[in-house]
């Protein structure tokens, strides 16, 4: 297991270089000094944050010292100061939004598993049946389905025309006022459809890949052994089959992450939740470069940790891995 | 099971139908649409669908019928466009790496993992960001950021055709490798990578849509339904239609894509004939 998880560690690092890299050519991609574009559009800018700029990308020097002293930088998550009024460090900005970002995916995430888990099993299980239709149907509206239009229908139902729920924020205007359940209660009414809407899309995808993933191992030569043995259909699907079914479905999820984190954008931004999605959207108005580039860089850290979590899933769930 | 595929192949003819329907609408928009797509009736701004306008007018009293008309001008040009950039890429670079195979196959195939692992609607944010949003600008992007995948199956398809005989039979007789890859490899791997250009199409549709719904995609006064929404979500209470209307064409585009995509991929794909 050990030399399955260093050989992955080491590829993620390698990923990692290469993202930094890819970052590095972004911020070199506008033509001319990447200065000349935060100057020129950019009215507000001295002549002396114009110099501080320059040397703070290092322009003076080879490319090659450029990147690294960028990559030493970016290690210590320094990432400059923002260029907004404000002109906070953006890894201040990025830190006090990202656990919303965070634990709005995982409650998706978690959705997405205990929806789609047992919808895919159960449409496996009653291949053509009605149900198995109908939720064939569901996949393919899921797939097409934009998030954005979702979360906005669903405000409109539910927020608009139902009032049950609110539709913006995190907390409501009272949330001080509220007893502690009262808050919980709270906050979980803000997260209903922004966890939803998030997890839409997913869902569909996920219970797709669960129903054939099922639909394959039953195929196989244990499950005919397992039900030769005489034992209840029920322990054979949920014993024998779903722990083979699930592996490629943890991979999966990981896999899902980079979706997950780049949809916040959309999501957060129709909910208006203070999270890193909408700090990102904010920083693409206002071209705030430094900010843009600390989002992307966390972003591709974050969406790495994820893989890496599912491959240590993966590797405790599969003991052909663990042995290895 | 001869139901099932029929059935299957139906929901495709389907899918196509809709997309050649969706293709004449938007040649046809300058006939079809009741006014000018920029034209401001100031009597009626916010009007829900009537005789006058029949899905409504926008926040500007813009008729709504005719800015979605010209508007899938606009989705179906950024679909085509950006899978063409995609396809082109994703062909090329699965080529290189599936035929020379070594250091260029572990670079090229690198790269797709780190493509893959950034979050794809960040980079296109920050890419846009840098560079401005427009619809040339965001064909190009989404064409750029979404090649992977047919990297991956060229590549895959490449290395399972490299040691057919009639590879082997023209190397033996001194073809060149371009001519190896472009006449006779390219043409044998085609059938995976129309599938995913179809699919492709309809996630690019909805990326545009997303991006203009942001406002960050095609920038008003080009009509495009994500803009459009972005009016809806600003009077969510009080014009229903500014969001339902555009979000429903959307969602029945990418639909249409899929189900094409779909039945192609199962007419094309003769392994999965028995399968499912």
């Amino acid at each position: 297991m050990f030399l399955y998880l260093g050989k992955r560690l080491a590829e993620i690092l390698v990923t990692l270089v290469g993202i930094t890299l890819l970052s590095f050519f972004i911020i070199h991609l506008a033509p001319g000094k990447p200065t000349d574009v935060l100057t020129d559009l950019n009215p507000k800018i001295t002549p002396e944050a114009r110099e501080r700029l320059e040397k703070y990308y290092g322009l003076d020097k080879p490319i090659i010292v450029q990147y690294l002293l960028w990559v030493k930088r970016v290690v210590r998550l320094d990432f400059g100061d923002s260029f907004s009024t404000d002109r906070r460090p953006v890894w201040e900005k990025i830190r006090e939004r990202l656990p919303v970002t965070v634990s709005i995916n995982l409650l998706s995430m978690m959705l997405i598993f205990l929806v789609a888990v047992p919808v895919g099993i159960t449409s496996a299980t009653r291949r053509y049946s009605l149900y198995d239709k109908v939720t064939t149907v569901g996949v393919f509206i899921g797939f097409a389905m934009p998030a954005f239009w979702l979360g906005i229908l669903l405000m409109m139902l539910f927020g608009v025309y139902l009032n049950w729920l609110p539709i913006s924020g995190l907390r409501s205007m009272n949330y001080e006022t509220l007893s502690a359940g009262g808050k919980v209660m709270d906050l979980a009414k803000h997260l209903v459809l922004p966890v939803f809407v998030s997890a839409f899309g997913g869902i569909a995808g996920i219970s797709r890949y669960m129903r054939s993933s099922m639909l394959e191992v039953v195929r196989q030569d244990y499950i005919v052994t397992a039900r030769a043995k005489g034992l209840p259909e029920s322990k054979v699907i949920y014993r024998h089959a779903l722990r083979n079914a699930l592996l490629p479905i943890i991979t999966l999820l990981g896999l899902s992450v980079p979706g997950l984190i780049g949809g916040s954008v959309i999501f957060e931004q129709i909910f208006s939740i203070p999270g890193m999605g909408r700090l990102f959207w904010m920083s693409v108005m206002q071209r705030d470069y430094p900010l843009i580039m600390g989002l992307l860089t966390i972003g591709a850290v974050l969406t790495l940790i994820g893989n890496m979590l599912a491959d240590l899933c993966y590797a405790v769930a599969d003991p052909r891995i663990r042995r290895r | 099971m001869l139901r099932e595929r029929f059935t299957r192949n139906r929901l495709a003819v389907a899918g196509g139908v809709l997309v050649a329907l969706l293709f004449i609408v938007a040649l046809l928009a300058p006939v079809l649409a009741p006014y000018e797509p920029d034209y401001i009736d100031r009597y009626h701004v916010l009007e829900p669908p009537g005789r006058l306008h029949p899905l409504g007018t926008d926040d500007i009293g813009r008729d709504v019928l005719s800015r979605m008309l010209y508007g899938a001008r606009v989705s179906l040009s950024v679909g085509f466009v950006a899978v063409g950039i995609s396809t082109l890429i994703g062909m090329m670079m699965g080529a290189v790496a599936g035929y020379y195979g070594g250091i260029a196959d572990r670079l090229i195939m690198r790269f797709v993992d780190v493509m893959l692992s950034i979050p794809s609607f960040f980079l296109i944010l920050a890419v846009i960001a840098f560079v401005g949003p427009s619809i040339w600008n965001i064909m190009f992007i989404i064409g750029l950021t979404s090649w992977m995948g047919v990297a991956r199956l060229v590549r895959a398809e490449f290395l399972s055709l490299k040691s057919r005989e009639y590879i082997l039979a023209a190397r033996a007789v001194g073809a060149s490798d371009t001519r190896i890859i472009l006449r006779h490899m390219l043409p044998n791997s085609l059938a995976p990578v129309i599938v995913s250009a179809v699919l492709g199409v309809a996630s690019a549709v909805l990326l545009e849509s997303s991006l203009s719904f942001l406002g960050i995609g095609v920038q008003p006064p080009m009509p495009s339904w994500g803009n459009i929404l972005t009016a809806g979500k600003a009077n969510i209470e009080i014009a229903w239609w500014l969001s339902v209307f555009p979000g429903a064409a959307i969602l029945v585009t990418v639909l249409s894509y899929n189900l094409l995509g779909e039945g192609l991929r199962d007419a094309l794909d003769p392994r999965l004939w028995e399968r499912r």
